[in-house]
């Protein structure tokens, strides 16, 4: 029998039993259904932070911060009184102060091994932002580094290449500030006011070039986001009164490492750093908690998809093997008729994998539709507040391997009652006496 | 006289082993010539079903040769033995064996499908079987639908579709009535007196073996009395 006539007999046997059939099909649908949402919303949740991380930092970049004498990591809180540190600066977290990176250590960290390039990080704390001569409210800054990117709700990011002193504001701060709208903000000129170390107030001017929104993961927070020379700007203001070599304390530096750094490399590299007194974060590091827990639970949830789906094979195996039972006769007389075992074997697997098929398009059809649905009304409604969230996407690869997956264990389910069809004796299956 | 079409050397076959040990067949030598028509008699466990099984390579015999035209049919295995049987053979059951739901066409040129013969040759190949079988208004009628002499008439269209040099008979008669009996024994008869066919018929039914060349009397395993004009 040729492989087209063998597939065409295997389809239209799968139909002989249209009930049956049906059944089986919509066992493998809910399995199938079930597997597609909850993939898809481990792809949705997992993109969402994937769209962000580029927020939170650059792939080939990581924080690098002084470790503290005892050890513990900069940001883990202690209800103990702590030491007090006279090179301790804020680390952009109230409460929180790491120890300050001086100019040296910059250089000890340039010199070590696999840096490509080091980038101190100063810390500046405005005291207010101000809109024509409105409320003042207190406002925090951050700046991107290369390779960050922030979501924005309107505008575009400041330039650092910008002689032009730019700003980009969080889209809570629009209203309370007096503008109408986020592009209504956009081109205007707001104030920044900033307190130097002899108390003195500096008010520095920026134009509003975007207005970023609020993410999950938002690299800024709700902290303003200010161009190079903005922050030139305010660092010079911020350190008016204090001697040069006292002015140059750094919370942390951003340090490069080559793009094509393997996770031994750059394992290697934290390594080093922490001989040399340093701590390194990649965003890996930062991501990994939230991303183990998330791929945890959708891997919960997957294995209940799998159980549906294990269960539907069973109702394949039974299925067939009440085909195999019916078509006794046909099945010897066929063999009878020179049908080799092979195609026997081939003709029955073929009906599984079949029904598996329908089974598994209809579920990832059926699922596509429901979850988009379901996550567009979720995000009008319960996560409206993070914006760019899809809680269930759905990527042609996931379905295409779901489908793929879900046609094999139905190969494999078939399998059994095949290899008894193709096992069969056609004297023993032709005795009617 | 040329080499006989097949030829049956000594052959036993044993089922079972130890105390549920059943020689079915102990020893049966015999030639049948190229378009002889041969009824092969006996009563219900006398081994001739299983004679017919292993004259139609469906099951070795446990010692002994089956020569197919001269070839000793020991030598063919897997696909070759599958060829051959799809080639050489036609079968036709005492339950006609059709498939219920699928069409008469469809039934008939299963054999053919089987070989791998193309969807327009099949086609054209079964009809012209079934006109030669007086079945063309049935064509697309599922075979449920016929009435038991069609169904045997089917049966055999299907036996015939490929061509056979041998056509295997088992108690085609068994499940008609007499009048529709006789009317399938005219049949087989006349294809293996016009077509040259070689027809070997298992039955328990004296009128039918009557009407073929040489009678085959198997009892106990064992061939009883070769009657017949051999041709």
């Amino acid at each position: 029998m040729k492989a087209p006539d063998l597939v065409a007999s295997a389809i239209s046997n799968a139909f002989r039993s249209k009930t049956r059939t049906l059944l089986t099909i919509l066992s493998i649908f809910i399995g199938a259904f079930t597997l597609s949402i909850t993939s898809g919303l481990g792809t949705g949740i997992n993109a969402y932070i994937d769209d962000t991380v580029s927020g939170v930092g650059a792939s080939d970049a990581m924080t690098v911060t002084k470790t503290n004498g005892d050890g513990d990591t900069p940001l883990a809180g202690s209800s103990e009184p702590a030491e007090y540190d006279p090179d301790a600066v804020d680390a952009g977290i109230p409460g929180m102060t790491v120890t300050a990176l001086t100019p040296d250590d910059i250089r000890t960290i340039q010199d070590i091994d696999g840096v490509v390039r080091v980038e101190a990080q100063r810390s500046i704390t405005p005291d207010f932002v101000q809109f024509d001569g409105g409320t003042r409210y207190v406002a925090s800054v951050g700046s991107l580094v290369a390779g960050q990117t922030t979501l924005l709700a309107a505008g575009q990011e400041p330039a650092d290449t910008d002689a032009e002193f730019q700003v980009a504001l969080p889209q809570a701060y629009v209203e309370p500030l007096g503008f109408d709208s986020d592009t209504a903000a956009i081109g205007q000129r707001i104030s920044i006011g900033i307190t130097d170390a002899v108390r003195t107030q500096h008010v520095i001017e920026a134009t509003v070039v975007g207005v970023t929104e609020e993410a999950l993961a938002s690299p800024t927070g709700s902290s303003i986001l200010t161009n190079q020379s903005l922050t030139d700007a305010l660092f010079a203001a911020q350190s008016t009164g204090i001697p040069e070599d006292e002015a140059n304390r750094y919370a942390q530096a951003s340090v490069w490492f080559g793009a094509d750094a393997t996770e031994t490399e750059i394992d290697a590299l934290q390594e080093r750093l922490a001989e040399a007194g340093f701590t390194g974060t990649t965003i890996a590091d930062q991501l990994g908690m939230v991303t183990t827990v998330i791929d945890g639970i959708v891997l919960v949830l997957n294995g209940f998809a799998i159980i549906a789906l294990l269960a539907a094979a069973i109702g394949i195996v039974n299925t067939l093997f009440m085909s195999v039972q019916e078509r006794t006769r046909e099945i010897g007389l066929m063999k009878a008729m020179g049908m080799g075992s092979g195609r026997v074997f081939a003709l029955f697997s073929l009906e599984a994998t079949f029904i598996g098929l329908l089974g598994s398009v209809l579920g990832v059809v059926l699922a596509m539709a429901a979850g988009t649905a379901l996550s567009s009304v979720l995000s009008a409604s319960l996560l409206a507040d993070l914006p760019g969230l899809t809680l269930i996407a759905f990527d042609p690869a996931s379905i295409a391997g779901i489908v793929l997956l879900i046609m094999v264990i139905a190969f494999v389910a078939g399998t059994l009652p095949a290899a008894r069809a193709a096992r069969a004796d056609p004297v023993d299956s032709l005795r009617y006496e | 006289m040329r080499d006989p079409i097949i030829r049956s050397v000594d052959v036993h076959k044993t089922y079972g082993r130890g105390h549920g040990r059943f020689e079915a067949l102990k020893g049966v030598s015999f030639d049948i010539h190229d378009g002889e028509s041969i009824a092969i008699l006996g009563k219900s466990g006398s081994g001739k079903s299983t004679l017919m099984h292993v004259l139609a390579l469906l099951d070795a015999p446990t010692s002994g040769t089956i020569l197919l035209e001269g070839v000793d049919t020991s030598t063919l295995q897997g696909r070759r033995l599958n060829r051959t049987r799809n080639e050489t053979f036609g079968f036709v059951f005492q339950q006609f064996f059709l498939t219920p739901n699928a069409s008469v066409l469809d039934n008939v040129t299963l054999p053919l499908k089987i070989a791998g013969v193309g969807t327009a040759e099949r086609r054209r190949r079964g009809l012209a079987t079934l006109e030669q079988l007086e079945l063309l208004d049935k064509t697309k009628n599922k075979a449920v639908n016929l009435s038991g002499g069609q169904k045997q008439r089917v049966a055999i269209a299907r036996a015939l579709v490929n061509n056979p040099r041998i056509i295997f008979a088992d108690e085609p008669t068994g499940n008609l009535d007499s009048k529709t009996g006789a009317a399938v024994e005219d049949i087989l008869l006349g294809l293996n007196r016009e077509n040259g066919i070689t027809l070997i018929v298992v039955t328990h039914d004296d009128d039918l073996a009557a009407r073929c060349d040489r009678r085959l009397r198997i009892r106990d395993g064992l061939l009883l009395e070769d009657a017949g004009v051999a041709a």
